[in-house]
């Protein structure tokens, strides 16, 4: 991976005894998908138990299985500790189950099997596992893939948020599949595969803190076929990739630096749902920066774009996609937004955790 | 200072004495205090801005504002396609 | 079953054709230059969100002024509230934006982080409902804003004297926008020319109180709303003023702004809260330009519920914050703009606040002065 820049972390002499850089211990707004995560991850993680695969930087590693030169295979891991369990929409099974399999087929993988390994609060109710793992065969079947191993653990009341659980991927990467994050060209066409920030309203929404009502649900799906079938109409795909934490706009910024291009976006392209945009603007939310669970970016040659389009739309999960922007060589990294009154707004990462705003 | 976005009154509410409304936003419900818009009614369009109504939006003020501005628009189209003298 | 879509009514201030004609206007409008500012958070979000700045002359300078609670909020009262959250059985509610503002030593996060109650709240009235839910521990809200939070300030306050709630209090915080247009245009630096009213403080206040202010300093003023066609044509109108050098006070948001304001909001207000002096964080302190409780509800001020006793305040020294608020310079001025000031290292109020100037100057990419 080119070596970007990386921003500081530290002060440039004392110049200040503020403000708290939360380096001593972690917080929140290290899980958030943003800046700090990227920071976490680089500072701590990968100077410590670092590879070239996790340095690669994207969702899941390709191996070449020893001794049989052209297998390539995709591994992913994903531990899940959302909160609230079940939401409108989805649940945690369900995104355990979807969040891996899409994380193997972001390589351009055909995910075939996972592992679970939960850990369960003492006195979390039986009916709600059942649940949950109920939603998981289902995600399973849908998908296609099987669990294959599992772990099970119960800790003391109070040492986990009633139910968490890692999953990891597997599945076997096709022959001349070359697909990451670092393979946006000059010239590419931007595509998504559907509408933004459904899914992080919907938890929101679920959580129940902010006190809004809606009909908006959580877009969590596997998308593992809907990609399979658009690598088979346009093979020569260069990035997929699935705008999870952080959203759209932190998403495409990290494949901008992986990728050393600036993407340019169409505001007015970039498909919202009205009601998810309504949500955003009471809270101060930008749908931009909005989780998505069953969404992919689709970043091909501009010749390929219509029909990676016509394909994408005839899944349940692609109805609404639609072309969002162009890959430049010009300013490597940036990412910038044409609004519609003619006017340019640069996208950065997510910085810390997402809050509301009173204005 | 503004997260204070419109909102249309579905019903109107009392909650221990402080009269409260269900707001739509437009396909997201939530309540607010109407407590200084007491004339409101339902049907009626509101600013609410964190859980409270500053004041009523007016629907008629709103449309004869953008008309305004449209037949300006126009007159200036209007005068850029005259000829020159 | 709510309809999905948005009125044309409403949708019609978006209108990108519209908003180009009005800045067609102003380029034909304007023959000098000209220093404008707006003393609005959510406008100043608005213009960068819209990148509306880029459409307008070279003549027509936008200042962004003390308009983000969340920015001028002072570090003694930050440093107040993170005390008060670090005690035990004590539920610590906000906005959301204030988490991350520094005070002397950490943020609001960082208590949370250390295992202190620390809750966003959308609302005031929520951190009432959060009172009667726990009444074994007690429950503070930060009461920060500009006159617009403050009717649904006093109405916690209301409440929860009606709820008959003795675990709830409130620090009060609110600040004043009139007593800082005045700080402002009263300062030896000042270059500010026209002012953008804000619209939502308005549809509280009215605008009775401008006309005086623009008398004394002989400067237009144009109350103005939020969306693009709203703001384009706020700018519009103070510049015509401007350029015909008309003195006087416009309403361009007469869709929710009267004369007179919201009677019964202002009532609200002035039965719980009295102005007060108030120390704005960068800039100093304004008279009588802060809300504070009346005596009669006194008992519901966390400052005197809470023995926070003397708390030393330590403030950054490379932080122009105080210059940038008063429009006095630009965040891109400041020599840790972007190096060791950035939103995820502030050393300021104005780059942690989502419109605070610097940290809209640096999410946008206004890079240049």
């Amino acid at each position: 991976m080119t070596q970007e820049k990386q921003e500081s972390l530290s002060m440039q002499g004392p110049v200040c005894p503020l403000p708290h850089q939360h380096t001593e211990s972690v917080v929140i707004g290290h899980g958030s998908g943003g800046k700090m995560t990227r920071d976490l991850i680089q500072g701590i993680f990968q100077t410590r138990i670092g590879s070239p695969y996790l340095a690669e930087g994207n969702d899941a590693a390709r191996i070449t299985l020893q001794g049989k030169e052209g297998c390539q295979v995709a591994i992913s891991t994903d531990s899940h500790v959302v909160s609230p369990l079940f939401y409108p929409g989805g649940d945690i099974g369900r995104l355990a189950v979807c969040g891996t399999v899409n994380d193997v087929a972001m390589l351009g993988a055909r995910p075939t099997y996972l592992t679970a390994g939960f850990i369960l609060e003492e006195g979390f109710p039986m009916q709600d596992l059942v649940r949950i793992l109920d939603s998981m065969s289902k995600a399973c079947r849908e998908a296609e893939i099987q669990i294959i191993a599992g772990d099970t653990k119960v800790v003391e009341k109070g040492k986990a948020d009633g139910f968490f659980v890692n999953t990891t991927g597997f599945g076997l990467i096709p022959d001349s599949r070359q697909i990451g994050g670092q393979h946006a060209q000059p010239g590419d066409a931007v595509l998504i595969s559907g509408s933004l920030g459904d899914h992080g309203i919907a938890v929101l929404q679920a959580r129940g803190e902010l006190g809004f009502e809606s009909q908006i649900q959580s877009d969590v799906a596997p998308l593992n076929h809907m990609i399979e079938d658009l690598l088979t109409v346009t093979p020569d795909v260069h990035v997929l990739r699935d705008p999870t934490r952080g959203g759209l706009a932190t998403t495409l910024k990290e494949i901008a630096y992986q990728s050393q291009v600036s993407i340019h976006l169409n505001e007015e392209t970039i498909p919202i749902k009205p009601d998810v945009q309504v949500a955003c603007d009471m809270m101060g939310f930008d749908p931009l920066y909005m989780a998505n669970e069953g969404k992919v970016i689709v970043i091909l040659p501009e010749k390929d774009a219509e029909r990676a389009l016509e394909t994408l739309r005839k899944s349940p999960y692609g109805i609404m996609a639609t072309r969002i922007g162009s890959v430049f060589r010009e300013n490597p990294s940036e990412v910038l937004l044409h609004t519609a009154y003619g006017t340019t707004r640069v996208l950065d990462f997510l910085s810390g955790e997402i809050l509301p705003r009173i204005c | 200072m503004c997260l204070g976005i419109p909102g249309k009154i579905l019903s109107i509410y009392e909650d221990h004495g402080t009269k409260m409304a269900k707001i739509d936003f437009g396909g997201v419900n939530r309540d607010a205090c109407i407590e200084v818009v007491p004339e409101a009614r339902p049907g009626d369009w509101t600013i609410i801005h964190a859980g409270f109504a500053l004041n009523l939006l007016s629907e008629d003020e709103a449309l004869e504002t953008l008309q305004i501005l449209q037949e300006m628009s126009e007159l200036a189209d209007q005068e850029d396609n005259q000829p020159d003298e | 079953m709510s309809d999905l879509s948005l009125p044309d009514f409403l949708t019609g201030y978006r209108d990108a054709d519209l908003v180009r004609k009005v800045i067609e206007k102003i380029h034909h409008q304007v023959t000098q230059n000209w220093a404008l500012m707006e003393i609005c958070g959510g406008q100043t979000h608005a213009i960068m969100q819209y990148g509306l700045d880029q459409l307008l002359p070279d003549k027509i300078e936008l200042v962004h002024g003390p308009g983000c609670p969340v920015c001028v909020t002072s570090l003694e009262l930050i440093d107040q509230a993170l005390w008060i959250a670090r005690q035990p059985d004590v539920i610590f509610t906000s906005f959301g934006d204030m988490l991350r503002v520094p005070g002397s030593e950490g943020d609001l996060f960082s208590v949370r982080a250390a295992g202190g109650q620390v809750r966003v709240v959308y609302s005031p009235l929520d951190a009432v409902k959060i009172a009667q839910q726990n009444p074994e521990k007690e429950v503070v809200f930060f009461a920060i804003g500009f006159e617009t939070t403050a009717p649904a300030n006093a109405m916690a306050v209301i409440q929860a004297k009606k709820l008959g709630l003795a675990n709830f209090s409130i620090l009060p915080a609110n600040v004043l926008v009139p007593p800082a247009m005045h700080a402002i245009l009263s300062s030896p630096g000042n270059r500010i020319q026209g002012f953008l009213a804000a619209g939502h403080v308005c549809a509280v206040m009215g605008y009775w109180e401008y006309p005086p202010i623009a008398q004394q300093y002989s400067i237009p003023i144009v109350v103005t709303g939020f969306e693009p066609l709203d703001l384009v044509e706020g700018i519009y109108r103070t510049v015509k003023l401007l350029e015909n050098e008309q003195v006087s006070v416009e309403n361009a948001y007469t869709r929710v702004v009267t004369f007179d304001g919201n009677q019964a909001a202002q009532k609200l207000i002035q039965r719980i809260f009295e102005p007060v002096d108030r120390n704005w964080r960068g800039i100093g302190v304004i008279p009588q330009s802060g809300l504070g409780l009346r005596n009669a509800y006194r008992s519901f001020d966390a400052a005197q519920r809470f023995n926070t006793g003397n708390i030393q305040t330590r403030e950054s020294e490379v932080c122009i914050a105080g210059q940038i608020l008063q429009g006095l310079k630009k965040p891109s001025d400041c020599p840790a703009f972007g190096k060791a000031c950035t939103p995820q290292t502030p050393l300021g109020a104005p780059m942690v606040s989502s419109e605070g100037a610097c940290a809209a100057y640096f999410r946008y990419g206004r890079k240049k002065t």
